[in-house]
């Protein structure tokens, strides 16, 4: 094993806000002791119980699962259960809420608009064909056809790293464009061609400028970037690799 | 006032709570109220598979299912729930993918499925004269029957309930958090709750109300759990004097990572991998000569325990290994099929699991075993329901009018003393659907019944009081305090001494608990309100499970008496009931286990022998 045991002292400069007490934002630095097990979700926490039991976030699972505790780390969008202290270089630890939400308070923003977004590409499979008694078949090829978006835990990671969006919250976002793939590439699914319509409008996926900020903030490891421009190709040649009315 | 008026709230956002609302939007008026986004639910953390007899690789039948659940429980499970269980998994694992759900696929195009422990069938080869060790002295043999999308399975279940959930349009108050449940003459007619984002108490007016909050892991130091499982659904229950069933039997998984308890998920020993001991011998022999590393949980996390204490732990250290290397599984012939694999088959059927050994332990499993210990895991204690969800009153079977209880929170029960894998995934989505039916059926026979004036006045003080008190001391002091007394005096083995002086700690903590004050005391998204709140759930639950292990003299399933070590069923083959009488500790009484008995040549015989619990 390569955890290391060692406790050192970190600062860690948290952007603050409480709508009830401050005009604007500001920033307020804390003094932590970490070791290297240390995730920055429990030196965040450390500060909450143990200095200010006023500090906001939201966290549910703790290992990069659920979503939660999306926010910017020292300047780079992650997932702060999956950020490791030992992994960052200085002693300086910075933490803001993501950026083209509104801030709530403290580094909890509202997710309404992002899950708005998402709903609006029709993210659930779409065939009315009477189901078969058992399951329906699918190849493996066909399966992984669509593996890596159905890992998207909605974040938000991504779509709040794109500088489309931070200039334009209409445009749909990379979030929800891996969950329209998802279903586009579904050999189950019947539902692409209103998708792509959906995503062909003014807010959708030509609002990409393929700045690739998207695939490298996913904790997922989605290739979030390939699967707009797949979308992109489908739209141009409409051509899914399938023939959704069989 | 906030007030709201639903046929059904359904009170929790995870498998089970949305299955149900899947059901019961399609006839009467449903909302779900959760205080999670419902895709933060940690449904979306279950990793291995959903349990369900569909032979696809290999012949399986629900019997067989039904026999292993039953064992695993230790015999502490109603037979009837568990043949529904195993019977009714079918169905709704297609009725999954129909929805959608991306499961892997076998080469022919059908459900993917693999092993986990505990689930068998019988040995075609047994032969009872066999030399033992030999293959055909095994009465029984691991079978694939475990469903699953990679070792991500619980994430896909639970987006693809949201998404048939958005579909339908099914009405959500998300980030509301139930605090109370709005009881008259002994029926509920609603719910309150506080809307974070605001602080504002909202009231719902319901004629049948699902409890679907999920377990609560976290009255223990290491758990497998969410933040967010605090168990507020049973807590609240039990405030209003309701019994909680059979919560002496929490679960330890065994392989939680060292430290973190973050869910090493049985797949991996489903899969071929092997545990050692700091000797490299591969301790499960000693322990399970049949199933070895794939005996259930409470035998495997017990035998860790023993190693510990043997002083055979890693480097002296309190950790076992887990090795999921190919070369390993190779060596020990552990392998699914009984053929060699290599590490991109591993990689391939495990890729989150490798992807949280790198990331929290900086192990690559690849290449390394890696250092695990039992974690909290599953409570399978909860509310007491019949196999509709109606949640029951006492002993006698008698049911509480419009409340309803599914998933972690209750109990049917199917998992008696212990749960096998992937056998929660598919008990949420059996009982929350037969939740919903039957929440739906009870709305549409009924009206309105009268709301009471401010039923939400009690919860007001409470916060106010909390709001307005000095803050004597912090309060995660006893959080801590509490999930350390949990952990080593209720853990995974138990003594009356130490649980009496669990018992003893969690009333003092209970009664500091009544004093503290908050540092926060503003309205919008107090997470310090809620987090002292939801400590309040997690002692409640703690008082009653303490009670109900100190009241049970002997060892089964989960709950391991050293002072007690054999299963005792001439005094105890019951589920124990506690339920809280005004202050002070609740009473523990018993309700019997629902036994299927068999006619035949005029003698009667059960279906399902009590037998030794061997693997
Ligand atoms: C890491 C891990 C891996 C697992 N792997 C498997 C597996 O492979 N197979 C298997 O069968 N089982 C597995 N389990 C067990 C299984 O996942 C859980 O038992 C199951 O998901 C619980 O589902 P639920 O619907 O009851 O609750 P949850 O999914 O936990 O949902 C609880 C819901 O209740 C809401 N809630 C809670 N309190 C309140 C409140 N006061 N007010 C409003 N809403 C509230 C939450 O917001 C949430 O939406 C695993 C468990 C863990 C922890
Ligand atoms: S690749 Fe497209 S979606 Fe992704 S960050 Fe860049 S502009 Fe945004
Ligand atoms: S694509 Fe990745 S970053 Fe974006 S929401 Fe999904 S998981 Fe998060
Ligand atoms: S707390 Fe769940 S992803 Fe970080």
């Amino acid at each position: 094993m390569t955890t290391t045991d060692s406790v050192r002292n970190l600062t860690l400069k948290i952007k603050r806000y409480d709508p009830e007490r401050d005009e604007k934002p500001h920033w307020e630095e804390y003094e932590v002791e970490v070791d290297g097990h240390d995730r920055v979700l429990d030196v965040i926490q450390k500060v909450k119980w143990y200095q200010d039991e006023t500090l906001g976030l939201r966290r549910s699972c703790a290992h990069g699962v659920c979503g939660s505790d999306a926010m910017r780390i020292n300047g780079i969008n992650g997932l702060a259960c999956k950020v490791l202290v030992k992994n960052l270089q200085s002693s300086l630890l910075t933490v803001e809420p993501i950026l083209g939400l509104p801030v709530i308070k403290d580094l909890i923003v509202d997710m309404k608009p992002f899950f708005d977004h998402y709903k609006s590409v029709m993210p659930f499979l779409i065939n009315d064909d009477p189901p078969p008694t058992t399951e329906r078949l699918q190849s493996p090829a066909e399966r992984a056809r669509f593996d890596d978006s159905t890992k998207c835990i909605l974040c938000a990671c991504c779509t709040t790293a794109c500088p489309p969006f931070w200039g334009d919250q209409k445009y749909v976002g990379p979030a929800a464009i891996v969950n329209a793939h998802r279903f586009i590439f579904d050999s189950r699914d019947r539902g692409a061609a209103e998708r792509l319509d959906i995503l062909n409008d003014a807010q959708g996926v030509w609002r990409c400028r393929t700045v690739f900020n998207c695939t490298s903030a996913c904790p997922r490891d989605i290739k979030v970037t390939q699967a707009i421009q797949e979308v992109k190709r489908a739209m141009l040649t409409g051509d899914i690799g399938f023939d959704p009315s069989t | 006032m906030n007030y709201h008026r639903f046929d059904c709230i359904i009170v929790g956002a995870g498998g089970a709570g949305m299955m149900a609302a899947l059901e019961s939007s399609r006839k009467v008026g449903t909302a779900v109220v959760s205080k999670l986004y419902p895709t933060r639910s940690h449904t979306g953390a279950a990793q291995g598979g959903i349990a369900a007899a569909l032979s696809n690789l290999e012949d399986d039948s629900w019997e067989n299912h039904a026999y292993d659940t039953i064992k695993g429980g230790d015999y502490l499970v109603d037979q009837t729930a568990a043949e529904i269980l195993c019977k009714e998994a079918v169905d709704c694992i297609y009725e999954l993918e129909h929805m959608g759900l991306p499961f892997d696929r076998t080469a022919d195009g059908r459900i993917s499925q693999r092993r986990f422990g505990g689930h068998t069938k019988p040995n075609p080869i047994y032969d009872p004269s066999a030399t033992p060790g030999t293959d055909a002295a095994k009465p029984r043999i691991p079978v694939m029957r475990a469903c699953h999308a990679a070792d991500r399975t619980g994430h896909m279940i639970l987006q693809t309930l949201y998404q048939q959930c958005i579909k339908q349009g099914v009405t959500f108050f998300d980030e509301f958090h139930m605090l109370d449940l709005i009881m008259v003459d002994g029926e509920c007619r609603g719910i309150v709750a506080i809307e974070i984002a605001t602080g504002q108490l909202h009231t719902f007016h319901a004629k049948s109300v699902l409890l679907a909050t999920g377990g609560f892991g976290r009255m223990f130091k290491t758990s497998s759990n969410a933040y967010a499982l605090t168990g507020d659904g049973p807590a609240i229950a039990y405030r209003h004097g309701l019994p909680l069933e059979d919560m002496e039997f929490y679960q330890f998984h065994p392989t939680g990572i060292y430290r973190l308890g973050i869910l090493l998920s049985e797949a991996c020993r489903g899969d071929g991998g092997v545990m050692f001991n700091g000797k490299g011998e591969r301790f499960m022999d000693v322990y399970a000569p049949n199933l070895k590393d794939l005996a259930s949980r409470d035998v495997c996390s017990r035998s860790i325990e023993q190693e510990l204490r043997a002083g055979r732990g890693v480097n002296g250290k309190d950790y076992v290994y887990l090795d999921i290397r190919a070369e390993t599984i190779n060596k020990y012939k552990t392998s699914p099929t009984g053929s060699d694999v290599d590490s991109h088959w591993v990689e391939k059927r495990l890729p989150d699991i490798i992807d949280f050994a790198r990331t929290y332990l900086g192990v690559d499993p690849i290449k390394e075993p890696m250092p695990i210990q039992p974690t909290a895991h599953y409570a399978m204690g909860g509310v007491p329901t019949d196999v509709h969800g109606r949640v029951l009153r006492d002993t006698s079977g008698e049911v509480v009018p419009g409340l309803y209880a599914a998933g972690e929170s209750a109990c049917v029960s199917v998992h008696g003393a212990n749960r096998l894998g992937t056998n929660s995934l598919v008990d949420l989505i059996v009982f929350g659907r037969r939740s919903g039916k039957d929440m739906a059926r009870y709305a549409l026979d009924r009206e309105f019944q009268p709301f009471p004036a401010n039923p939400e006045a009690p919860t007001r003080m409470a916060i106010d009081s909390l709001l307005s008190r000095p803050r004597t001391e912090p309060w995660v002091k006893l959080r801590d305090e509490m999930q350390k007394t949990m952990m080593d005096d209720c853990g995974v083995y138990r003594t009356e001494e130490r649980l009496t002086r669990a018992r003893d700690t969690i009333a003092g903590l209970q009664v500091r608990y009544k004093n503290l004050g908050l540092q926060d005391k503003g309205t919008v998204f107090n997470t310090n309100l809620l987090e002292v709140l939801e400590l309040g759930c997690l002692l409640d639950l703690s008082e009653a499970t303490v009670a109900s292990a100190l009241a049970r003299k002997e060892s089964r399933g989960a709950h391991s008496r050293e002072d007690f070590p054999n299963r005792d069923d001439t005094q105890f083959f019951g589920h124990s009931f506690a339920t809280k009488h005004g202050d002070g500790q609740p009473t523990v009484t018993y309700k019997n286990v629902d036994v299927i008995t068999l006619e035949k040549d005029g003698k009667t015989t059960t279906k399902y022998p009590l037998e030794i619990r061997k693997y």
